[in-house]
């Protein structure tokens, strides 16, 4: 007998017959994708994509290749979970990658050492009292360019009522430009120990899974969250039910903004250098996890937690194609076909549920 | 029951040369049901339309629970107790049913401003609290509104205009787009408004609903309302007389 909980109205509900969540499909898809190359490397190289086979290593999986995986998404994945945020309230952002490059630029001119080798730092873009800051200024000088062009962002949207396609275009060549013209185009180097620390080793991974863990809670716990989806979902009805939409609308694209800028330091710091043109694409790729893990450019769905996974499957991807000698042009190729293919299934599935399965 | 709720004095709302709404005079006792009747274009969604502060009247006055007011939008007539159930619902769709009952009047756990912890489970007790009293049947109030029927979604919209116990409701043409088992269930909801003294302004084009639901209908015709008829002292032919022009001059507006 079916078990009943919260029917209404003498209405029977059976919770084993709830919807799948969409996570669980891009957790089964990602799943699949680990099991091909598994099956691929082990009939063309003999080799294991997961496990370990290196006989002077005790541990079951291949450590160092889940680390890479994860490492090298962990960086757009900050982007990730504000474009998420962006799109789910019906939005897009695609100055991300832009705001990388000039909050790298910008920031890394306040993380500077002054003393290289005993000579003066060559790259010096400040005087010697602007060198050796401590590590907290330039963090919070990054992370307010990019609130600022995120502000920026959102208020455009919110009072111009611009597409946000074309507001955020602006803004992604805007700030390139900006980042360019910071120095002349030229690399930015030398940061300070303090700040070289920020993006070492897996720190990129702590800060990436931090981030993401946060605001999970903050769009499945808070006011905040709960807005998103409202707005993403019928924008007229939040606003009708006393939802202060261009605020809010506001508010989110600051945050992406700011995520944005986070990952700007952790580049420029893992990178030991800042250049102007850091996150190029970028953008793109963090709308292509967003979208692989099941967030509806249509706004009002999808989760952090499924941005999360898309970010996992982006790289089991290219590690995968990596671990299997094919050039990086096929990454790009197939990269192209995962995020067009995610979106049909997602409507599929959508369709699907409409017509009652 | 003789208290004047909602008294309208000579509004009037032009849109460019379009005369939508003239002189409408208007009043309403607190506990009563009142129709609003009238062709399309008769004026009926303007009249509701400056009520809840959607837009702004061009003339004339609105005093509400004896006060003048003088709503700049549907919020503000809202936090001063009119709710409204509006024709496209107003729901966001992605969003299960306590979600969409409190949406912009959540119930906060703990203050953060904008990133305040909600309380879900105070607001999901009082869902199904506020659901139960409308009788309406939706089997598991956690899903997104997206997957449920038409009369459902309708339930839900009605029961967040009456769960804020407010002191008038408006409903623009709740039935409209329902099957016949799903209006009965929204009329339901109405009887048990007035069981309750809440007053009501429905507006509707179903005659068989309003004879059967409310204790006077007012008639609109071309931006003016010309008839005021308790619903026990007339009948369909006379209210169509007045609906299409047949009876009534629209210069002797009755008030």
């Amino acid at each position: 007998m079916a078990k009943t909980d919260s029917g209404l109205g003498g209405l029977k509900y059976d919770p084993s017959k709830r919807a799948r969540p969409p996570e669980l499909n891009v957790f089964f898809a990602l799943v699949g994708i680990v099991v091909i190359f598994e099956v691929l490397g082990r009939l063309i190289y003999g080799d294991s994509f997961l496990f370990n086979t290196r006989d002077n290593v005790d541990t079951l999986f291949n450590n160092q290749r889940l680390q890479v995986i994860i490492l090298q998404v962990s960086i757009v994945g900050i982007i990730a979970l504000g474009v998420t945020q962006v799109i789910i309230t019906g939005g897009i952002d695609l100055s991300s990658g832009s705001i990388v490059g000039a909050t790298a630029m910008i920031t890394m001119s306040f993380a500077q050492t002054w003393l290289v080798n005993g000579n003066p730092n060559p790259k010096a873009i400040f005087g010697e009292a602007w060198m050796d800051l401590p590590v907290i200024v330039p963090v919070v000088v990054g992370l307010s360019c990019g609130m600022i062009a995120g502000l920026i962002n959102g208020a455009l949207i919110a009072y111009t009522r611009i597409p946000p396609f074309i507001a955020t275009l602006g803004m992604m060549v805007s700030a390139r430009g900006l980042s360019k013209w910071w120095s002349n185009g030229n690399p930015i180097s030398f940061p300070t120990e303090g700040y070289a620390a920020i993006g070492k080793g897996l720190n990129p991974v702590l800060i990436f899974v931090g981030l993401a863990i946060l605001f999970y809670c903050i769009m499945n716990y808070t006011k905040y969250g709960k807005h998103c989806y409202a707005i993403g979902s019928n924008e007229d009805a939040a606003r009708m039910s006393g939802i202060n939409v261009k605020n809010h609308k506001i508010l989110v694209y600051a945050i992406a903004g700011t995520l944005a800028a986070a990952a700007a330091i952790v580049v420029s710091s893992k990178n030991l250098t800042a250049q102007a043109g850091m996150g190029v694409m970028y953008e793109l790729d963090a709308i292509a996890m967003a979208v692989i893990g099941g967030i509806s450019l249509q706004g009002g769905r999808g989760s952090i937690l499924g941005t999360v996974l898309g970010a996992l499957i982006f790289g089991v991807i290219i590690s995968g194609f990596t671990f299997l000698k094919l050039d990086a042009f096929y990454q790009e190729m197939v990269k192209g076909v995962i995020i067009v293919g995610a979106v049909v299934l997602d409507q599929w599935r959508q369709q699907s549920r409409a017509r009652g399965k | 029951m003789s208290k004047i709720i909602l008294e309208t004095r000579s509004l009037t709302k032009h849109y460019g040369g379009v005369h939508a709404l003239e002189d409408a005079n208007f009043t309403l006792l607190d506990g009563e049901h009142v129709a609003v009747v009238g062709d399309n274009g008769a004026g009926k969604s303007t009249f509701v339309r400056q009520i809840t502060g959607v837009e702004q009247r061009t003339a004339g006055q609105i005093f509400f629970d004896g006060a003048e007011v003088n709503h700049g939008g549907p919020l503000e007539a809202r936090e001063s107790g009119i709710e409204t159930v509006f024709q496209t619902l107003a729901l966001a769709d992605d969003l299960d049913v306590p979600s969409n009952l409190y949406l912009g009047r959540e119930i906060i756990k703990f203050n953060l401003g904008p990133f305040s912890i909600l309380d879900r489970k105070a607001m999901k007790a009082r869902t199904l609290e506020a659901l139960q009293k409308t009788a309406v049947k939706i089997p598991n109030v956690d899903n997104p509104i997206r997957n449920m029927s038409g009369g459902q979604r309708q339930c839900v919209a009605i029961a967040r205009a009456a769960a804020f116990a407010s002191k008038l409701i408006i409903m623009d043409e709740p039935t409209a787009a329902l099957g016949v088992q799903e209006t009965a269930q929204v009329e339901n909801i109405i009887r048990g408004l007035k069981e309750r003294g809440v007053p009501l302004i429905l507006v509707s084009h179903n005659l068989r609903q309003v004879f059967d639901l409310v204790d006077r209908i007012v008639v609109f015709r071309r931006g003016r309302i010309v008839a005021s008829l308790r619903s026990d002292e007339t009948d369909g032919n006379d209210i169509v007389s007045y609906i299409t022009g047949v009876k009534g001059n629209a210069d002797a507006a009755v008030a």
